[in-house]
């Protein structure tokens, strides 16, 4: 079954990009689509019928050097289950929506077939992306890993003919490259230490690894922490991190859908699949996991930060997921990578669905994107408008704080808020001062942007050009089923599985299948005194029973013995607790004031703080520094080394040895073709003649 | 059939013979005969080479399907393959009929034209399945004729100076490696490969004009064998002789040039360097690699800049020959794997490349990447194919690119970490520059009002086309194709290699109590 829910794609993306000749334009998109819905109905039962018992299918082998053994296998933990829904499940709807979004796109003329292509490209990536989180092993990991950033590749550079989505297809294939560049070194560092590159070996290894020092470049490093630094880069690279982040905000040049699936709620979390993945070895990296954190918290403030400005609908929602990743690297970093994945998995739902929405926002304002034409769209698209509002409510976290209500032990509220709220508290249980605060003014601004971006295309007054809103429509009810279904995700998903993600030990410890044991020390004591206490607090003590166990490898997660941050995030202070919502509503009055109240008030702060609003509206300059720093001296070495050393030097000295020194190949020089290669050809013979006539004096050969 | 390898090899001779001394005319149909007989011949040449592989034993390391006799003047005739060579013979056997295949086009001189394909690839494949220094060396310099023929007659506007240039570079190196045989027969007293495998040569330093050489007798003879290997490689900085060949090359020429010719070097690596000098080898291994790494980030940075199609893949194929280098310099098993893996995945991918630019020069007669903008528009299957073959020349895992790029660092990496930290920046560059090419060619609206006519590939150039696709595909998901056929030769190497290192320092240890 896994092995059709992986190939399922594969077949869709050649038929319908190879055979829609055949089958006709739409049935080939429907073929596709179809085998889509196949593979997320089977991810469904895989995920819901999963024991927790990692299982693995070989299927190929794949390189075999020496020690090296590499196969083509999938290994089906619950990380890979998990991932297997999120990818199946948002990858089907937007092939469905699609449907209706591509259809008549004006970028292409009359006559011109590019559906099939789309579709085609679309299922390739999905399969790509099975792939990745498939793999048993880094480096069919590292195919899909690159599988998905030339889906990527194609799909932002999918309107071929204009130059700004060419540029930033470059752009997102190269700047991931300088992530892989990372990665690939991690690889090949874990093979030189444990001789293997299967994560089994691996897991096996790690505890050694952290004993080990390697020379690495100038100096001796920690083994466990320098390998998991270099697959960190690899991570920050695919997931959009501060420093390797200018490549998402120009992928927005793809079609709407690519967005929604790609640079929101599948590839771009890769990264932090990555990070769960290896957790058995960043246990035992310290150093690397507190920069995680910290790069984490920098990105998600940064990056929501530039989101307050952006004035493309789509942008701002690009610098959403930006931040919103980092928040699950800080949840990676402080060792709760069941938080970070709770996190990815409700933000693929309602960032998914945002970007549909935006998307469907788009499409009925033919095409344009730039909000400051929007406004009051509230009525012309109500659906739209529901969808949008839904995943805005996620987002931003809203939900009853646990101190006012909870369901048994589960927080009442929109998906978000019970992921992100999980992050918050755990950064601040471990103790990471820096970014529990970065989170939490992320979260305003947060809150604010998102609001902002409600407020600005669906209140107040009409923008822009007046025709194109006369002509504002709801969309197909292909492109609104999707946004249906995703946001019962963004209502349902963070209620449905705060237990299993976020709940107690042994609770979390069967949805992976990590190995617990009984903490037994105090335990016993504790309960004479739950019995009188909150419900609230009795789930706090009573899972005080547990522990996670087991050796690296056990499981999906590994959890290390010191590592008692899930325990510590239920124990946090009600103000920790809270702060998120406080940032919330926070952020939604500040953003109601500017843009409901008082409109004309944005434009005049501009204008005030000229030189902060212009810092964040082109992004802290990154994109205009790398060019400085990086684009320009490369090219101008390249020419250098063309022109000076290739030409001057290198010719330059052997003309000048040849022509000066020796006369006879300067003479040489001077005949005709045909003169030189007789010349050599004699040269060649005279060659052999002294070699056969040494041998003969020699006493002849044999 | 005991002489299947001397059929194998002289077939396309005798076939260039019979043009030679049969073939009248310049009329049409002697032109379409000349065709056809060199594919035929290179066809059936393909097909014989077949059985060579599907008889041949990869858990058999040592040489297999051996002819001896004797020969003139009292030399040997010896040929034979083992694992190192015979995916190489394969190699050459196949991209023949489709380099004829590529040149069906050509209207000057075209018997003559195929009469020098014919006799390059006769030497080619003499070249890696001679046992005997001698043959070798005949093989090995006798290639470049016909070579500089192609470039000097069919070639571009400059083929005088290019080809020149190529000259110049072997030729150094053709005499330094001639002195270095004499000294070998000098020394071992045979001119038989398999046994100057066995031999050791002289490792014990001694001082020469008063620099003291380190491994002796063994170092002097690698360099002199690496002054014409590392030319035909090319490595950097005896590298400038190939962007001016292959710019000035017919496309077929530029096929051969890229997907065999180059080879030569590397085969001569592993077998004299590493199979015969290993404390030589040993003692420049970390010159080589670094040269090897700085050729990578160099030439791909020139590449960067480059303004025309072919000397941009050029720069690139430098830059994956830096990979090969470093393989076989980290000589362990991931690296030569990785090394005989990249030069032939690489004669797939950069063979393709240039026929990728054949294919629109045939068209516009330009090489100059602004002339070309927007061709997906009217070329969507050349795109597609372009596409692949950028790609895989990039590295892309699934390609075969990739495998041979992956085992090289990876082999790199247990050597030294600079090195394979500087080597792996290649893969950025090298997506830099490679998706820049596409991007400037293919991608865009199609403008230029001289494109506005140009039309998709032919039946003939997919069909050319298709095979390389699949063995791109095929070999990046199912390298083991390749690598369960060298693996036991060279991990037989690998040993010998280990063996004679800890041998010659063992006595040097003796010498020194």
């Amino acid at each position: 079954m896994e092995t059709i829910i992986l190939f399922a794609p594969l077949v869709g993306a050649l038929l319908c990009g190879f055979g829609w000749r055949a089958f006709g334009e739409t049935a080939a998109c429907w073929i596709a689509t179809g085998l889509l819905f196949l593979s997320a109905a089977l991810s469904w039962i895989v995920f819901l019928t999963f024991d927790g018992t990692t299982e693995s299918i070989q299927i190929l082998r794949w390189i075999e050097s020496g020690s090296l053994s590499t196969d083509w296998a999938i290994r089906l933990d619950r990380l890979t289950a998990i991932m297997l829904i999120v990818i199946t499940t948002v990858s089907s709807l937007v092939h469905l929506y699609s449907f209706g979004y591509m259809d008549n796109d004006p970028q292409w003329r009359e006559g011109e077939t590019y559906k099939p292509r789309f579709f085609a490209y679309l299922s390739f990536f999905t399969f790509a992306m099975l792939m990745l989180v498939t793999a048993d092993n880094l480096v069919q990991m590292f195919f899909g890993w690159e599988g998905v950033g030339v889906a990527s590749y194609l799909l932002i550079g999918f309107y071929y003919r204009k130059p700004s989505a060419n540029a930033a297809a470059i752009k997102a294939f190269v700047v991931n490259r300088v992530g892989d560049f990372g990665f690939a070194l991690g690889i090949f560092g874990l093979f030189f230490l444990t001789d293997s590159i299967k994560f089994d070996d691996i897991f096996a290894n790690v505890a050694t690894l952290a004993d080990t020092q390697l020379t690495f470049l100038w100096t001796e490093w920690n083994a466990a922490n320098l390998i998991a630094f270099l697959l960190f880069v690899g991570a920050m690279g695919k997931s959009a991190q501060l420093f390797l982040h200018t490549w998402l905000p120009d992928a927005m040049e793809g079609p709407t859908p690519v967005s929604a699936l790609i640079h929101a709620a599948t590839m771009v979390t890769a990264g932090v699949f990555l990070v769960c993945r290896m957790s058995p070895l960043m246990e035992f990296a310290p150093e690397t996991m507190a920069f995680v954190t910290f790069l984490g918290a920098a990105t998600a403030l940064f990056a929501a930060s530039v989101g307050l400005v952006q004035t493309d609908i789509k942008r701002v929602i690009a610098y959403s997921t930006c931040s919103q990743l980092g928040y699950m690297f800080v949840a990676a970093g402080v060792g709760m990578y069941s938080a970070a994945m709770f996190h990815l998995l409700t933000h693929a739902f309602f960032k998914a669905m945002l970007f549909l929405g935006a998307g469907s926002v788009i499409h009925a304002m033919h095409h344009e994107q730039d909000m400051t034409n929007y406004g009051a769209l509230r009525k012309k698209i109500p659906y739209t408008f529901a969808a949008m509002m839904i995943g805005t409510l996620a987002i931003t976290g809203v939900g009853i704080p646990v101190w006012i209500f909870t369901l048994g032990e589960i927080p009442i509220g929109f998906a978000g808020f019970q992921s992100k709220d999980a992050i918050v508290e755990s950064a601040f249980a471990a103790g990471t001062g820096f970014s529990f605060w970065a989170l939490v003014i992320a979260a305003l601004f947060t809150s604010f942007y998102s609001w902002r971006l409600m407020f600005l295309t669906f209140y107040g007054e009409a923008r822009g050009d007046k025709h194109t809103h006369d002509h504002a429509h709801e969309s197909p009810a292909v492109m609104l089923i999707p946004l249906g279904v995703l946001s019962l995700g963004a209502v349902f998903a963070g209620m449905v599985w705060y237990g299993s993600f976020f709940g107690h030990t042994d609770k979390v410890a069967t949805f992976y299948g990590i190995p617990y044991a009984e903490a037994g020390d105090h335990g016993a004591a504790k309960d004479d005194h739950a019995d009188d206490s909150h419900g609230d607090d009795k789930g706090k003590k009573d899972e005080h029973h547990y522990a996670f166990a087991g050796e690296p490898g056990q499981g999906a997660l590994y959890i290390g013995p010191d590592n008692t941050v899930l325990d510590d995030a239920h124990k946090v202070p009600y103000w920790v607790k809270t702060s998120p919502f406080a940032a919330m509503l926070l952020g939604f009055l500040t953003a109601y004031w500017f843009y409901i109240k008082n409109p004309s008030l944005p434009g005049r702060l501009a204008e005030n703080q000229r030189p902060l609003y212009l810092f964040l509206k082109n992004k802290w300059y990154f994109d205009e520094l790398y060019n400085y720093i990086f684009i320009q001296p490369a090219l101008w070495i390249g020419k250098q080394l063309w022109k000076k050393g290739d030409g001057d030097v290198i010719d330059g000295t052997i003309n000048g040895v040849s022509m000066g020194i020796v006369p006879f190949i300067t003479r040489l020089a001077g005949r005709a073709q045909s003169g030189y290669i007789f010349t050599y050809a004699f040269a060649m013979v005279i060659g052999i003649a002294i070699l056969i006539t040494w041998m003969t004096l020699s006493g002849g050969a044999n | 059939m005991d002489n299947l390898l001397s059929i194998v090899t002289f077939m396309p001779a005798l076939a260039a013979l019979i043009l030679a001394v049969f073939l009248r005319g310049e009329d049409e149909a002697a032109q379409r005969n000349a065709k056809w007989v060199a594919m035929a011949t290179t066809g059936l040449t393909f097909l014989a080479s077949l059985f060579i592989l599907f008889e041949f034993d990869p858990n058999d390391t040592g040489f297999q399907f051996v002819e001896e006799g004797t020969w003139i003047m009292g030399l040997t005739y010896k040929m034979g393959v083992d694992g190192i060579s015979v995916l190489f013979v394969m190699l050459t056997t196949f991209m023949m009929p489709l380099v004829i295949a590529a040149s069906w086009s050509v209207t000057d001189r075209v018997k003559e034209y195929m009469i020098a394909f014919l006799l390059l690839e006769t030497l080619m494949l003499g070249v890696f399945m001679a046992l005997d220094l001698v043959l070798f060396y005949l093989f090995f310099e006798a290639g470049l004729i016909p070579m500089f023929l192609i470039i000097g007659i069919w070639g571009g506007a400059n083929r005088i100076y290019a080809s020149f240039k190529f000259f110049l570079y072997t030729f150094l190196g053709s005499v330094l490696m001639l002195v270095a045989m004499v000294g070998m027969f000098a020394d071992a007293g045979t001119t038989d490969i398999e046994q100057l495998l066995t031999h050791q040569f002289g490792s014990e330093s001694f001082s020469l004009l008063g620099i003291q050489v380190v491994g002796g007798m063994q170092t002097l003879l690698f360099l002199a064998f690496f002054a014409s290997f590392a030319v035909k490689m090319p490595m950097w900085p005896v590298h400038t002789w190939l962007p001016d060949a292959h710019v000035q090359a017919p496309t077929a020429g530029s096929v051969v040039l890229a997907a065999i010719l180059l080879k030569l070097g590397g085969y001569g690596f592993i077998r004299f360097s590493i199979g015969m000098f290993p404390v030589g080898s040993d003692v420049m291994a970390p010159l080589v690699l670094w040269m090897s790494a700085i050729a990578i980030v160099y030439t791909s940075l020139v590449a960067l800049v480059q303004e025309d199609m072919k000397k941009l893949i050029a720069y690139s194929s430098v830059a994956h020959m830096g990979f090969v280098t470093m393989g076989i310099f980290a000589a362990n098993q991931q690296g030569l794997d990785g090394a005989i893996f990249q030069m032939l995945s690489h004669g797939f991918i950069s063979g393709a490349l240039f026929l990728c630019v054949g294919v629109i020069y045939d068209r516009m007669h330009t090489r100059e990447i602004d002339a070309y903008g927007g061709l997906v528009n009217k070329m969507p299957a050349y795109a597609l194919i372009f596409m692949l073959f950028t790609m895989a020349n990039v590295g892309l895992p699934g390609t075969s690119g990739f495998v041979g790029e992956f085992l090289t660092l990876m082999a790199v990496f247990q050597v030294n970490t600079w090195v394979a930290a500087v080597a792996t920046t290649g893969v950025i560059f090298s997506a830099a520059y490679a998706l820049w090419l596409y991007r400037r060619v293919v991608m865009g609206d199609l403008i230029k009002e001289s494109l506005k006519s140009i039309t998709d590939m032919s039946r003939r150039e997919r069909a050319i086309f298709a095979p390389l696709v699949v063995m791109t595909i095929l070999l990046g998901v199912y390298p083991a194709l390749i690598l369960d056929i060298i693996g036991p030769s060279v991990a037989a190497l690998v040993t010998q290699y280990d063996t004679a290192l800890v041998a010659a320092e063992a006595a040097t240890q003796l010498a020194a109590n």
